[in-house]
């Protein structure tokens, strides 16, 4: 099912994603209770959610193919007891999936050895978690010097990195305190700041604002996309908010029951959604900051434009310009080409949440 | 309505069934207890049936004595360093060379050791904690006890670090490896805990003689298992997320235990660096009788020639000491649970640690002072004072004035209570006992209690120990019973009044910090030796545990649930008896278990004052050196211990398994 969203895009147009797959994971389950590796293993890594049950096994993450290209902020959204935090462990392997591989940059990540695992932890992954993680008995430099200096690592250089990023995360000047001194959006600050002291390519976000307040967590998202268009990092975030994930996310993967239901951008889960459930979370979603201009664009009808807009433009940033000049825009390409067009009467039905082509059928 | 109804019915019908089995089965041993003549064996246990147990294990001992020698004396020679030189450095003086020649490098002296406790209870506590440790400190010695608080002393400050390492690898391995917890450690700490301190001393006294180092070997032993215990508590308490935080930044298995796992469990591991500190006080005051010397040597003797002023005073200075290190180490463990704040680093170790200098230097400098001014290194005898008079002369007076109030009070309470009792438990059936507790343990938890239970208390016979244990119990029990009756009264006051807690709580502090040994002083003073001197003391002693649960439950009932209860129009009297009381009744089962457990610890100690039991046989066999009688009565009494243990215990979890 994944496979299909994954080929076709659901809305026409949108560019294929040519970046390089930075980690898969190709058929992966996470089954609790007794003989779960041998269950699985006869079944041939395909079994449905009755037989598992059945088995008397708790099926965490079941059948779960997803893949996450290089640079971009791939969220899993999901609510609690969905499987999303164990698929996030199963991918950087602090849990052991029962079948099915996980493959960074093609390698698959259950088959190296430990130390090469270790090896791959310190330099390459980081991980921020849901309620910090921080070692109480470390101040800030501290903290976010450890993985430096687990590493081995002189004092002087780790502190040298520490800095750097204590300055990316703003939060110099608290060098030297420890972390129940601190509030919660700033020893959220210090976790983030430690994941990236060993500057990792992949990025993995546990509910990282989950704990925050509304206010703190709507700064700390705007900080991460900061940090995000500065260092451009592959981010796998997990999050039980829908609202989050469509601010944040490239694409999202929603889970239910340890299965990924549908996988796709924030638009195509609004505009296309896969199953009620989906459905359900996209309904109350402000849909002007999601869906963009290709969606609504129509072939165009020789009427005269009044004005041009990108194909990927949100129709909250014309919707105001398009009802004033009460003409129809002109969606170009990179190229200055028009592609379509995008009415006013069309902008208007989506603010009022009125949808023609259904209502008309 | 009809849920609650038929559930009710389908709960009294097996408790009529029990109701039914009990009446029964102690009919049945009322029987077996009539026909004493018919059945002497089902009374008495036959002496000719006795199993040799205790002739087996002197063998044992006597082989690993003859066999083992070697190491029992390296062991000796190696602990016997670090021993010595803290005993030297705080009490002794060090002796270089020998006779005539011999250089003398002085003890630190007293005014510096003061000194440093004022400056140690400032760092940690601030300027109450430091008046507090100093003024114990000072009190020590000014009433003249400085040389032997410092033997107590020393011995301390080389058991706990030896106690806080190995229980911290113990504990690890049991945490790392949970059939070694399941298979090894558990089993292995209940038994240390519930062996009486007595017993240990035995076999250490064989193996190792009558030294400081098999005193401090006992000490070790028995305050290890605190420090076990927090060690797997702190590691399975640290949160699961900086588990895998330290998997993410890639520690191997080494780094993750010993830079992120431990440091986190700190607070936990502190609180149980407190306890160490405590147990090992107090077994140090009882490891004199091995040769610990020290303020427990005091007392023994003192209490030995029924010298009550001066047992009054050490006892006193020990009072000082527990309260200076409890108090002192719980500073510390408090400081670790509520974390660092920040401070400018600085690269001097005086601008880092002005009080650690500082206690250095004055340490230093009275010490070398003490080589010119020997009031530096001795307390003088000018300034001490003695209250030893004082006290006899406030026994005398009580027993010239009160003596018949007194010995009235004590022969009514013989005669009216104790005697009957005590006729009654010694002629009670050992196979009815048997009987009945094994019963009791299918009741409470099945099969598998009941054989355990049933096979602990046939031990007690076998062993042909039935009357001394059936003394032990009786007296345990109705030291125990009173606890609870003084206990739980003042732990339910508590619980209504804040003020009355405010009151409570730091005597109860106090009496639970305080040796053993402590008790039986003041105690003998009045009542002379006998069961009736044991049976107070053993109450003071145990009716700590008993008001604190009290107290803990009725606070932790949910205040949800009281404001439910108000709200449905329960009068002040209904709330407390309907809804408080019976939600914390499991907690306060588990006080009245750990005043039974602590009542049959304190009644070993008492047979220091003339009771007839299993704590006098342990007596009897620590002064012939008899190790097999004595581990087989230090077994028994474990067992007593066990046994009731697990059946209070049963009793609370099936309690609080019905409240949910």
């Amino acid at each position: 099912m994944s496979d299909k969203t994954e080929q076709e895009p659901i809305v026409a147009g949108t560019p294929k994603d040519v970046r390089p797959i930075k980690l898969a994971c190709r058929n992966v389950w996470k089954l609790f209770g007794s003989n779960a590796t041998s269950f699985i293993r006869e079944r041939d890594g395909k079994a449905s959610m009755a037989d598992v049950t059945a088995a008397g096994l708790v099926g965490a993450v079941r059948a779960v193919d997803l893949e996450i290209r290089q640079g971009e902020i791939f969220i899993i959204m999901g609510l609690s007891g969905s499987g999303k935090s164990t698929l996030v462990r199963c991918m950087s392997r602090l849990v052991e999936p029962t079948h099915g591989k996980v493959e960074f940059e093609g390698k698959d990540l259950l088959k190296i050895s430990d130390a090469a695992l270790i090896e791959l932890r310190r330099h390459r992954m980081g991980m921020v978690f849901q309620n910090f993680a921080l070692l109480p008995h470390l101040n800030v430099l501290e903290n976010i010097a450890f993985p430096l200096s687990i590493q081995g690592q002189d004092r002087p250089t780790r502190e040298a990195r520490a800095r750097e990023v204590i300055e990316l995360v703003g939060l110099r000047g608290r060098e030297h305190f420890y972390p129940r001194e601190l509030s919660g959006g700033q020893q959220q600050r210090v976790g983030i700041a430690r994941s990236l002291a060993t500057k990792p390519e992949i990025w993995f976000l546990d509910e990282p604002f989950s704990a925050l307040d509304p206010l703190i967590r709507r700064e700390m998202q705007d900080e991460l996309m900061r940090l995000q268009t500065m260092l451009h990092k592959t981010i796998v975030f997990i999050t039980h908010d829908f609202d989050e994930a469509i601010r944040l996310a490239d694409r999202i993967a929603i889970m239910k029951d340890g299965e990924v239901i549908q996988i796709g951008t924030p638009e195509e889960l609004v505009v296309n959604p896969a199953t009620d459930y989906v459905a359900e979370f996209t309904r109350d979603v402000d849909r002007a900051k999601v869906i963009s201009a290709r969606s609504l664009m129509r072939a165009c009808d020789g009427s005269e434009h009044g004005g041009t807009i990108a194909p990927d433009a949100k129709i909250a940033s014309f919707s105001a310009g398009i009802v004033a000049a009460n003409k129809p825009f002109a969606v170009v390409n990179g190229t200055g080409k028009p592609i379509g067009e995008v009415t006013p009467q069309a902008v208007i039905d989506l603010l009022a949440g009125i949808d023609r082509s259904r209502a008309g059928a | 309505m009809t849920v609650t109804a038929s559930a009710s019915e389908t709960h009294s019908r097996p408790a009529q069934i029990w109701l039914l089995i009990w009446a029964c089965a102690l009919a049945i041993v009322l029987v077996v207890f009539l026909l004493e003549d018919r059945l002497p064996w089902a009374v008495n246990y036959p002496a000719s049936a006795v199993v040799p147990v205790a002739d087996w294990i002197s063998a044992l001992m006597r082989w690993i004595k003859s066999n083992l020698s070697w190491l029992t004396r390296s062991i000796t020679a190696v602990l016997g360093v670090p021993l010595d030189f803290a005993l030297n450095l705080l009490a002794k003086n060090f002796k270089i060379g020998h006779g005539a020649e011999a250089y003398v490098l002085p003890r630190l002296s007293w005014v510096g050791v003061c000194a440093a406790a004022f400056l140690a209870g400032h760092t940690v506590g601030g300027r109450k904690l430091s008046l507090l440790v100093g003024g114990c400190f000072l009190y020590i010695a000014l009433f003249g006890q400085w040389t032997s608080a410092m033997l107590t002393l020393g011995l301390i400050s080389i058991a706990v670090p030896f106690c806080i390492v190995t229980g911290l690898f113990a504990g690890i391995w049991a945490w790392r490896k949970p059939w070694a917890e399941r298979l090894i450690v558990s089993p292995a700490l209940d038994l240390m805990q519930t062996i009486p301190t007595f017993a240990y001393l035995i076999p250490m006294l064989l193996l190792f003689g009558n030294s400081p180092v098999s005193a401090m070997i006992a000490t070790a032993i028995f305050a290890t298992p605190p420090m076990v215990r927090a060690t797997m508590l702190g590691l399975s308490r640290v949160p699961s997320e900086i588990d895998d935080f330290s998997e993410m930044a890639g520690c191997t298995a080494r780094q993750k235990l010993w830079r992120v796992l431990l440091p986190s469990a700190r607070p936990t591991l502190m609180i149980g660096v407190n306890q160490v500190i405590m147990l090992a006080l107090n077994m140090v005051i009882i490891a004199s009788m091995i040769g610990a010397g020290g303020l427990g040597y005091d007392v023994l003797l003192a209490l030995r020639a029924l010298k009550v002023g001066e047992a009054m005073e050490a006892g006193l200075a020990i009072v000082a000491l527990a309260i200076a290190l409890d108090r002192l180490s719980q500073a510390i463990a408090h400081k670790q649970a509520k974390g660092h704040v920040h401070q400018e680093m600085s690269p001097s170790l005086w601008r880092r640690h002005p009080n650690l200098t500082l206690a250095i230097a004055i340490l230093v400098v009275t010490t070398l002072l003490g080589l010119f001014v020997p009031a530096f290194a001795a307390v003088p005898k000018a300034i001490t004072f003695t209250t030893a008079p004082l006290w006899k002369a406030a026994v005398n007076w009580v027993t010239i004035n009160f003596f018949d109030t007194i010995e009235a009070f004590r022969v009514a309470l013989i005669l009216n209570l104790l005697n009957p009792l005590r006729a009654f438990c010694e002629g009670f059936p050992w196979l009815g006992a048997v009987f009945l507790l094994g019963l009791a343990g299918y009741q409470l938890s099945g099969f598998r209690l009941a054989v355990l239970v049933a096979a602990l208390t046939a031990f007690c016979a076998v062993t042909g120990l039935w009357e001394k244990t059936m003394a032990t119990v009786y007296l345990c029990g109705i030291s125990a019973f009173i606890a609870c009756l003084i206990g739980i009264p003042i732990g339910l006051m508590a619980s209504r009044s804040d003020r009355f807690e405010k009151i409570v709580t730091p005597v109860i502090d106090t009496l639970q910090v305080l040796p053993s040994f402590c008790f039986i002083i003041p105690v003998v003073m009045l009542f002379r030796v006998g069961d009736v001197t044991a049976m107070i003391a053993t109450i003071a002693f145990a009716v700590v545990p008993a008001i604190r649960y009290t107290n803990h439950g009725i606070r932790q009932v949910p205040p949800a649930l009281i404001e439910a209860a108000k709200v449905s129009g329960c009068t002040p009297r209904q709330t407390f008896f309907r809804v408080q009381l019976p939600l914390a009744l499991p907690e306060i089962m588990l006080g009245v278990n750990q005043t039974i457990l602590m009542a049959l610890a304190m009644i070993i100690i008492c047979a220091m004052v003339g009771t007839r039991d299993l704590g006098q046989e342990v007596f009897i066999a620590l002064s012939k050196a008899d190790s097999g009688r004595g581990i087989v009565a230090g077994l028994a009494i474990a067992f007593i211990g066990i046994v009731a243990d697990r059946l209070f215990s049963a009793w609370t979890a099936k309690a609080r398994a019905r409240l949910g």
